[in-house]
């Protein structure tokens, strides 16, 4: 049977249009194709537009086309604005084929002439390829109404409370024995000085509370199976070694354990904790976890201190990790960021000048809650610095760490400069490229910090050092940058500095975007579905990203974030059902030998071995069409719908328009 | 004299293994002559190229055409036996995918005749290779040029059926001559135009005796470096790179069966492009690593690729030449 195709080109306003002869490439293709079928070949403003729409539903009812290219965006874009104006016209959808020219030619390419002829060929190839296409009937299955949040710092905590609110059941996975997150650590915020535990902890305490949120912390999602709607994920919970049920969190186990421990995750590397402990005291929930590691009792094999002083008997030593499995519909990611290990800035002398301090250190020193009090002091535990000097943008803007820019790292350092100033009267020197202080009230707040006296002085440091040339730098550590304002050299010796380190990706991000089946960008971050219009969506669909997971931001983004991606979830359950694409791997049963090649290798577990027959076989309902194990079938046995060997040829050779008559060179 | 059908083979670039493997039918042979008038086999009986260009085209109906078409001597042939014949079959590996010969493609041509002639136990200290043509008291003598490639028949002429094997096996020699003699009986039809013959409809595996499990490759070993080979188990499981899985079946999977991992002569599966790239992302596919240096690793352990994966089934194969380069010409 010959085929009606029509062919629409789009001229994305200028977008496709600037770069590429859209009147042309209609015109060649309704000249050069039609042996293949193509009876219309139009180009049209905006084809997505709804009139651009109308004109496809039109012709497909008029002129009883069978087949559809519509050249313009990518396929992410508008495929199913098309598939969707197919199928109001009474066509199926899946007979409708997208040529990228927007993508993958007009954005690619400066010369016009290269640029149409690219064109005429990515429409060529899609015209033949559409030919292969068969209709195709959409899957729905129900969705299931439970979410997993993965990780409980204020993004997270934020998605959580948004669903549960809702009415619907959550599961919050953290994976410190307390949710809160880095706001936890957290002094102030800016650019309001809200107490940052005071604004935490209701939230905090409200998520460990809900009726509908059960909250797993020492835990770690280890595998993800299925799709949107219908997702397996096994939770390890680690062993705490208090048993939940009996532990009223009195606190007693951590007063007498007798092993301190320097606490290098909550406090910085600046307190200790005990070998049993909570991380802080308004720790959700607040069962303390062991320290296998450094507990007496498992080093040695006596002590148990905490098991004799325990009121309700809720030492357990011979607890076990656990294996939890659950199914859920959706899984938003507010797995957050790592500070950037300002060791590596080796010429800021982190690690090595002891009155060097991190960002994450200021704020433990700040603390009212801290090791010191709220005390701001030198390494020493005892001197208040009479100068101190604060760097930003380390590791961030920086072509040797991370090119960024971490969003956070000037407004902290403001808010840095005035708990200095507020505390000690000392002087403070802010080191600055540029000062980004967007956002409400967050240009007032540099404005209230210059006027409160910090000196800022514009350029990049060069170095810190405590090597002192002359007498006023003797005992300081000397700070040594370009003012690019003044327009020279400085050297200016102070007692403490502290490093505005920026943000960056979690170490395992990669591991865990695997894991989940989403993909990260160059510098880590979890990559959104569009930059501008879906930024809490993934390319997979029900994964949804929030927080500094996504990329550096501040605490009112990633509670909006948080909020957002609840909104998306939410969508999904209350619409019941969702529907996936037919795309489907199937097994030739003559062809399948058995070798059982492709048995290991299905994400879905779709693959079974008939033993009697000898040959494997794809389960269609669990099957999501992403065509490993077509790859894989060496005997060419399993071919996936969407994407069968003739479709796949035959783009190719309408690509190198192997399909012309007559046949150019 | 005679009405019985004609019959003809023909030996392009191949080893000779081909006509042996006919040979090696047994007493058919002796049906071959009773139902067929042989009229051209160089290897079995004298006849001139003359000969054959003196017949009438499609007198001969059945050829089976063996090698690949390697230099012009060999093109020449396969262009008048197609002319000649109702039926051509391209015989063996050779015909049908290149085979050994087709390895050759991975050297330009200067290198071929320069390593032939230039082996450890050849002496030739004049450097003298062979001319294709060379002026004697008798006149100017010839002898064929070499191609740029080695083709298989398809791409040189139209082909009606394909036998693959490496030899093909001679029970499938003996059925295939069978089914001839029952549709020249009007017993029986031909199959369709195009069709691989003298084949089982899966794969190696689909014949082999060996258990199989769910596959996770760790190492990959030549089969003589493993002591002792499981002979119960899949040898592609032990680690040993056997093509059974994504080579044609109807040897009986003789290899496997003998102890030697399949190295696939029968060519790819019914509808399969490329054979080494089914046969590579298939290796892959089960290879048990989590970064990319083990997954290197893993892949060493396969020194020659190109001589594993597309031993017989280079110049076939998507990568090195046209399919229907002899439809464009």
């Amino acid at each position: 049977m010959t085929e009606k195709i029509g062919v629409y080109v789009c001229h994305c306003g200028s977008n496709i249009a600037g770069v590429v002869d859209v009147v042309d490439v209609a015109n060649w293709a309704a000249e050069k194709l039609g042996h293949q079928g193509v009876v219309i070949a139009r180009d049209y403003k905006f084809m997505c537009s709804s009139l651009g729409q109308e004109l496809i539903e039109k012709d497909i009812k008029e002129l009883g086309l069978t087949r559809v290219v519509v050249a313009a965006c990518s396929p992410h874009l508008h495929e199913k604005t098309f598939r969707t104006a197919a199928k109001n016209a009474g066509l199926n959808p899946y007979l409708v084929e997208l040529a990228s020219i927007r993508e993958q030619v007009s954005w690619v390419h400066t010369d016009k002439a290269v640029a149409t002829a690219k064109s005429k060929a990515v429409v060529s190839g899609a015209v033949s390829r559409v030919i292969e296409n068969r209709a195709l009937d959409e899957i729905k299955v129900p969705i299931n109404p439970n979410t997993l949040v993965v990780g409980g710092g204020i993004a997270g905590i934020q998605s959580a409370l948004e669903i549960a609110n809702a009415g619907f059941h959550v599961y919050l996975v953290e994976r410190e024995p307390s949710i809160g997150g880095h706001m936890a650590q957290f002094d102030k915020t800016f650019p309001t000085l809200d107490c940052s535990a005071c604004i935490l902890t209701p939230r905090m305490v409200e998520a460990g509370t809900h009726p509908n949120i059960t909250l797993l912390t020492w835990s770690e999602v280890v595998n993800v199976a299925g799709y949107v709607g219908n997702f397996n994920v096994t939770i390890k919970k680690k062993a705490r070694f208090i048993n939940e049920e009996l532990c009223t969190g009195c606190g007693i186990c951590q007063e007498k354990c007798p092993k301190k421990v320097i606490d290098d995750v909550y406090e910085a590397g600046l307190g200790y904790r005990k070998a049993v402990y909570t991380p802080f005291a308004q720790a959700v929930p607040n069962f303390p976890v062991m320290d296998k590691e450094n507990c007496t009792y498992f080093e040695k094999g006596t002590c148990k201190a905490c098991e004799k002083f325990c009121p309700t008997n809720a030492i357990d030593f011979n607890q076990q990790d656990e294996l939890i499995n659950i199914d859920v519909g959706n899984i938003v990611l507010a797995t957050g960021y790592d500070l950037f290990d300002a060791r590596r800035v080796s010429n800021y002398g982190y690690g090595r000048l002891p009155n060097v301090f991190t960002s994450l250190e200021f704020e433990r020193l700040s603390n009212a809650a801290g090791p010191t009090s709220g005390n701001i002091v030198l390494r020493d535990g005892k001197t208040t610095p009479k100068s101190v000097g604060i760097i930003h943008c380390v590791g961030s803007r920086d072509r040797n760490f991370n090119n960024y820019c971490s969003v956070i790292c000037c407004m902290q350092g403001l808010k840095f400069a005035h708990l200095v100033h507020e505390r000690t009267g000392a002087t403070v020197y802010n080191f600055y490229i540029d000062m980004r202080t967007a956002y409400k009230a967050y240009d007032e707040f540099y404005q209230r910090v210059l006027e409160e006296g910090t000196l800022f002085v514009r350029g990049k440091v060069a170095e810190v050092t405590d090597a002192a040339r002359y007498s006023n730098e003797r005992g300081k550590l000397i700070i040594q940058t370009e003012d690019t304002l003044a327009g020279k050299q400085r050297r200016i010796p102070v007692d403490m500095v502290i490093l505005s380190s920026g943000l960056q990706p979690r170490k395992d991000a990669k591991e865990v975007g695997k894991l989940f089946g989403i993909s990260c960008s160059m510098d880590g971050w979890f990559t959104e579905k569009h930059p501008k219009l879906d930024p809490v969506s993934t390319m997979t669909e029900g994964i949804y990203i929030v927080g500094c997971a996504q990329g550096p931001k501040d605490i009112p983004s990633s509670v909006a974030q948080g909020a957002a991606a609840s909104a998306r979830v939410l969508d999904k359950i209350l619409q019941k059902e969702v529907a996936l694409e037919p795309i489907k791997a199937t097994v030739d049963q003559a062809k399948c030998s058995g070798c059982k090649i492709c048995n290991g290798l299905c994400p879905f577990n779709a693959i079974a071995f008939i033993e009697d027959d000898k040959i494997s076989y794809i389960n269609p309902a669990l099957c999501q069409g992403c065509g490993t194990c077509v790859a894989a079938c060496p005997a060419g046995a399993i071919s996936g719908t969407g994407f069968s060997n003739e479709q796949i040829i035959a783009q190719i050779d309408g690509l190198l328009l192997r399909n012309l008559e007559p046949a150019e060179a | 004299m005679t009405a019985k059908p004609k019959f003809a083979m023909y030996w392009a670039a191949s080893c000779g293994g081909c006509e042996i493997a006919v040979l090696n039918t047994h007493e058919k042979i002796l049906d071959v002559d009773a139902n067929f008038d042989v009229v051209f086999w160089p290897v079995a009986m004298d006849a001139k190229y003359k000969d054959v260009e003196a017949m009438e085209d499609g007198s001969i109906l059945l050829t089976l055409f063996n090698g690949g078409i390697r230099n012009d001597e060999n093109e020449h042939l396969a262009k008048l036996l197609r002319q000649k014949s109702k039926l051509l079959v391209a015989f063996g590996s050779c015909a049908c995918e290149g085979c050994i010969p087709g390895l050759a493609n991975l050297s330009p041509v200067g290198e071929i005749v320069h390593t032939a002639y230039n082996t450890i136990t050849t002496d030739n200290p004049n450097e003298i290779y062979p001319r294709t043509s060379y002026d004697v008291p008798e006149g100017e003598l010839h002898i064929p040029t070499l191609a740029k490639v080695l083709r298989p028949l398809e791409q040189v002429v139209d082909v009606d059926y394909f036998m693959p094997g490496c030899p093909p096996e001679s029970h499938q020699i003996a059925a295939v001559i069978d089914l001839v003699i029952k549709v020249v009986k009007g017993e029986a039809e031909l199959p369709p135009k195009g069709s691989v013959i003298g084949v089982g409809d899966s794969t190696v595996c689909d014949e082999c005796p060996r258990a199989r499990n769910v596959k996770m490759i760790k190492e990959f070993k030549r089969i003589q470096d493993i002591a002792p080979v499981d002979s119960e188990l899949c040898l592609l499981e032990q680690g040993i790179p056997c093509n059974g899985p994504a080579t044609r079946s109807g040897c009986n999977a003789r290899c496997p069966g003998a102890g030697a991992q399949c190295i696939g002569c029968y060519g790819p599966a019914e509808g399969v492009m490329d054979y080494g790239a089914r046969l590579i992302t298939a290796f892959s596919s089960v290879i048990d690593a989590t970064t990319p240096e083990e997954i290197d690793h893993i892949l060493d352990g396969i020194p020659d690729p190109t001589g594993q994966v597309y031993r017989f089934n280079l110049a076939g194969s998507l990568l090195k030449a046209n399919r229907e380069a002899w439809k464009v010409k």
